[in-house]
């Protein structure tokens, strides 16, 4: 649809419905540097085991291997990247087999890893986004004695996220999704001796197990519907299956994406997630695990695209998270907690996005990119200011910063002008091509995302205010100083992204076009002018900031949180009551049901064993009795044997 | 009776009313001596009930055309087995009773009930299946090989030939037998007479028990059994002088008074030492009463 | 003459016998009951044998008589070696084999 000249040109998007690919192409025929591809996940994976398997012999040098694999796969990343682009459309999609994984039967499921534009999208983010943050762990980490673990593990997720994506098939696609939980769960848990730490990782586990479940059940769905879970057989064989089989499949992979994308119902876990170190919460919370959801919506697009019920669904789900993660993140006194909310209502607009079908689809892939690179710079730049006020939390002691930690505060600058929605900054494109996708196909969707725009740049600005500007709160021994260079550099870096990288991706990299052959696309229809649209949406974005202003910056901030506020504040505060729920509707009954299965099993089923047992001895005590000893008793027994066989021949020849 | 039974066994179809009238008196007989059997208070009783219903049993067997089992069962039977119990009997106590206390519960009413509800089936059912049928009789079996004996004889030995070597071997194993059960194991060597006398030797030496032999039972005027026991010097009757198993009931025939005869011992002795004139009385040994006539008859002598 | 008159009798006598086991305590009249009840089918296996006309009934009578011989000479030598050491011949005396 084309724009007006008052607008800045936005991207070209292409006016007719385009389908998507199905054909691949083997590595071996593509040549070059495809047939390497599996390097991309072998080379974390070696670091996690190097570090993991050499132990402390390693702790002088293996950060620095930690770091430099990923570096290693984003090189790799961008050769690949060079190569497709120089491809034509339809050599895109390379299929790397590597061996015969699992047959039983009928279930023949390949080890194999498949390229395409979806995935080398995500392997750039992953590897890049991923290699930024190893470096700046290196700082952050200095002091910690378990460092080396920490890199293992962060390799180790690299790999896992990397197979996720590269995945050729629904069952190795799990694997990757089981190796980031678990990656996931232990490094939240990293500081083992802080009970919180630990709690929280459990958490986060126990509820990705969750959503798992949906993912198994999608596998199993698919198994016995298409009798094969390789994606081009799939999405081939998509269109002959049933409704109810559709919608159910798609329910299942909804329910997996949420769990691990923290979306309602299954967003709990995501703010106590926070008790992990800075660099986890900023690859795994806000860049790329947390994404994985969004990636297996739109990679089984064939699916949903058929499945009315389950796309409905995805719609609704990212609604109420979009709405729900702002409020929240308007509320949190805790830096971190306040950015995990906005992570949950990034994510709800990218599934927003998903949930409007094939014309939604990219927008989805493409802000996933831009809030990978704005909300990881977002993230390091709070791991920064924790960093120097050392580890204090509450924004409430901020304050001021900027006479002190300039770059980091520029850094931050510039992420919050990325998520803001401010032109010609990164979500002014992205965010806005949601909105205007959910307008034109729901309009409550549409509201909803304008809104929810609103909210985030009130919240944004009141973190940035009440972090870097406004008076001095800070604490007694507080004695704030900039971080080191391997901590900013990584973050200047993501600013750049977060700053140019809209308008380079639809001008310079067209993401719309790239994606497209994928996803398939689907013009729509804007009830109202474009410009109207972006107008009305500036006009939300700039009266969010200057509330937000108005109410942090210029006027004093309590150091204790005000009590007196509204039930909305009160609400917000509490995670909109999402733990208390959880508690009151599944934690309780569930601890009950235990109580009672144990109560069950002693009293019923062994009461019954043993039931039985005195049932029979007791009969044994009972037939004892007919032993008397007397010789006269059992004569007596004898004939009365003998009168009933009588008995017995007489009636049965009466018969 | 012998020459009606032989007449009977002979012409094999025995006449309807004289086999009817023994069925009946033998068959009354039989029952009351088996009711005799188990209503009997003393055993020897009980033992003698049964011989008699054998012996009706065999009776019934000669009229049912089977003279040589009829035979056997007086001979074997009756004469030893029922001898053989008797004799038994007689070592385990001859005047054993039973109480007619009975101590198991429930176990009277039970048997007659269950023994009733027996012999009610088998009458009733045996009754149906016989209804109207007439037994073929043993004419031409008897005659078959010159007599019964005779066929019974070919049976046995051809026939049942195993059976009867079976139930030969069986007799002998039980003689056997009893000769084994019944055999006492002498752990101690036999006490021979001079071994016995040592033995009551010390034993008079020690405790004062007489040494002697017991004393013969004693026969006085006024009875001659051989329970009547025998007196002490002083007068007292002797227990020991009794056979054992009569030994509980010697008070009834000690005579009457000891204290009279020890009046009439001292009686004698005072007549005979002189002391005493007067003569004493003369009663009738008949009436007990003085009698006038010997009394004269005294007088007499006494004045010559 | 109804042969179904003896085989009543042989009953009866057998009821008798029955009865005389059940009830009686002293072990020889117990085994003297047991002999009626013999004798009482030696009645009636003759009795059958006159019925079907040939001799075989009377051959399984004697071995019964015979057999019954042997265990009348057994039975009493047990209740003889018994009435040694416990000097009763009661058969509720000997009920150790209880419970």
């Amino acid at each position: 649809m084309n724009l007006t000249s008052l607008q800045l040109p936005l991207s070209e998007l292409p006016e007719e419905p385009v389908e998507a690919l199905t054909g691949t192409l083997p590595a071996e025929a593509a040549g070059g540097y495809f047939p390497y591809m599996w390097l991309l996940v072998a080379l974390p994976a070696f670091g996690a085991l190097v570090l993991l398997v050499g132990g402390k012999r390693t702790n002088a040098w293996g950060h620095l291997l930690a770091c430099l694999l990923p570096i290693g796969s984003f090189v790799l990343a961008c050769l690949l990247l060079a190569q497709m682009m120089g491809a034509p459309v339809e050599d895109r999609l390379v299929t790397l087999e590597m061996w015969d994984w699992t047959f039983a039967g009928m279930f023949d499921v390949p080890f194999a890893l498949r390229l395409d534009q979806l995935s080398m999208v995500f392997v750039m983010l992953i590897s890049g986004v991923g290699s930024l943050i190893h470096i700046y762990s290196i700082g952050y980490m200095a002091e910690d004695p378990d460092r080396r673990k920490f890199f293992a593990y962060l390799n180790l997720f690299v790999a896992a996220m990397l197979l996720l994506v590269l995945a050729n098939n629904y069952l190795l696609l799990y694997v990757g999704w089981e190796g980031v939980g678990l990656a996931s769960y232990l490094l939240i848990g990293f500081w083992q001796y802080k009970s919180s730490a630990a709690v929280a990782a459990k958490k986060a586990f126990v509820m990705n197990r969750v959503g798992d479940v949906g993912l198994s059940v999608a596998v199993m769905l698919m198994f016995v519907t298409f009798g094969t879970v390789t994606f081009e057989q799939v999405f081939a064989a998509a269109p002959e299956a049933g409704d109810t089989a559709l919608n159910l499949i798609g329910l299942a992979l909804l329910l997996a994406a949420v769990g691990k994308s923290a979306q309602f119902p299954l967003q709990a876990w995501l703010l106590d997630a926070m008790e992990g170190p800075t660099p986890v919460s900023a690859l795994i919370h806000a860049a790329t695990m947390v994404t994985a959801g969004v990636y297996l919506i739109v990679r089984s697009n064939a699916i949903f695209d058929l499945a009315s019920i389950a796309v409905t669904a995805v719609l609704a789900v990212g609604i109420i998270t979009m709405v729900a993660g702002a409020v929240i993140a308007c509320a949190k006194d805790e830096i971190k907690k306040s950015l995990a909310g906005s992570t949950m209502s990034q994510i709800g607009y990218m599934f927003v996005a998903a949930g409007l079908g094939p014309a939604g689809y990219v927008f989805a892939i493409f802000h996933l990119l831009m809030h990978g690179m704005f909300k990881a710079d977002l993230f390091l730049s709070a791991g920064s200011v924790m960093h120097g006020m050392k580890d204090e939390k509450n924004m409430r002691f901020y304050g001021a910063l900027r006479k002190v930690m300039l770059v980091t505060t520029i850094a931050f600058i510039c992420g919050f002008l990325g998520i803001s929605g401010l032109p010609p900054f990164d979500s002014f494109f992205s965010k806005d091509d949601i909105i205007k996708a959910a307008l034109g196909t729901n309009w409550f969707a549409g509201v909803a995302a304008i809104a929810a725009a609103g909210l985030t740049a009130f919240y944004m600005t009141r973190m940035l205010s009440m972090t870097f500007f406004g008076d001095k709160r800070w604490k007694e021994e507080a004695d704030p100083h900039e971080s080191p260079s391997v901590m900013t550099v990584p973050m200047l870096l993501l600013s750049v992204g977060a700053l140019f990288g809209g308008l380079f991706f639809v001008y310079v990299g067209d993401i719309v076009g790239w994606l497209d052959p994928i996803t398939g696309y689907q013009p729509f229809v804007l009830p109202i002018n474009d410009t109207v649209l972006e107008i009305v949406t500036l006009v939300v974005v700039l009266t969010g900031i200057t509330l937000a202003w108005r109410q942090y910056a210029s006027r004093p901030v309590p150091q204790q949180p005000p009590q007196q506020v509204s039930v909305f504040t009160t609400a917000a505060r509490n995670s909109l009551y999402d733990d208390a729920f959880n508690e009151a509707v599944f934690m309780r009954p569930g601890q009950y049901l235990t109580r009672w299965l144990v109560w069950f099993d002693n009293q019923v089923v062994d009461g019954a064993v043993r039931g039985i047992a005195s049932k029979v001895s007791g009969a044994g005590e009972q037939v004892k009795r007919l032993q008397t000893g007397f010789a006269r008793s059992y004569a007596l027994l004898m004939v009365g044997g003998a009168v009933l066989i009588g008995v017995v021949f007489v009636v049965a020849r009466w018969l | 009776m012998r020459s009606l039974l032989l007449l009977a066994a002979e012409t094999g179809e025995t006449g309807g009313t004289g086999e009817e009238i023994t069925f009946w008196i033998c068959g009354t007989l039989a029952v009351l001596g088996a009711l005799g059997l188990i209503f009997s208070r003393k055993t020897v009783h009980s033992a003698l009930s049964v011989a008699v219903t054998m012996i009706n049993l065999a009776v019934l067997f000669l009229i049912n055309e089977a003279p040589f089992l009829g035979l056997v069962q007086v001979i074997v039977y009756t004469g030893a087995v029922m001898m053989l119990f008797l004799f038994v009997l007689m070592l385990v106590g001859v005047d054993t009773s039973d109480s007619f206390i009975e101590t198991l519960k429930g176990q009277r009413i039970a048997a007659v009930l269950l023994i009733l509800g027996f012999g009610i089936l088998v009458i009733a059912a045996v009754g149906t299946a016989l209804d109207g049928m007439v037994s073929v009789g043993l004419v031409e079996a008897n005659s078959l090989y010159g007599g019964n004996v005779e066929g019974l004889a070919q049976q046995m030995f051809t026939t049942y030939l195993l059976a009867l070597e079976v139930v030969a071997a069986l007799i002998i194993t039980a003689g056997l037998g009893a000769v084994v059960l019944a055999h006492r194991e002498r752990w101690e060597p036999k006490l021979g007479q001079p071994e016995q006398s040592v033995i009551r030797m010390e034993r008079y030496k020690e405790t004062g028990e007489h040494p002697g032999p017991l004393p013969t039972p004693g026969v006085l005027a006024t009875s001659n059994a051989v329970g009547t026991p025998a007196l002490l010097p002083d007068g007292s009757p002797s227990d020991l002088s009794i056979p054992g198993p009569l030994r509980g009931e010697i008070h009834s025939r000690i005579p009457d008074q000891p204290q009279e005869i020890a009046a009439d011992v001292d009686e004698v002795r005072s007549i005979a030492s002189g002391e005493e004139t007067e003569r004493p009385e003369i009663l009738n040994p008949i009436s007990g009463h003085e009698d006038p006539e010997i009394e004269e008859a005294d007088d007499e002598r006494g004045e010559q | 003459m109804d042969p179904g008159n003896y085989i009543i009798l042989s009953s009866i006598l057998f009821c008798i016998g029955a009865l005389g086991v059940l009830l009686r305590r002293n072990a020889i009249v117990v085994f003297m009951s047991v002999e009626l009840m013999l004798n009482a089918a030696n009645l009636a296996f003759v009795t059958f044998a006159r019925m079907h006309g040939n001799l075989e009934g009377q051959a399984i009578a004697f071995f019964v008589m015979i057999v019954a011989a042997a265990e009348v000479v057994v039975g009493l030598a047990i209740i003889m070696t018994i009435f040694r050491t416990r000097r009763s011949v009661s058969i509720d005396e000997p009920h150790l084999l209880r419970n």
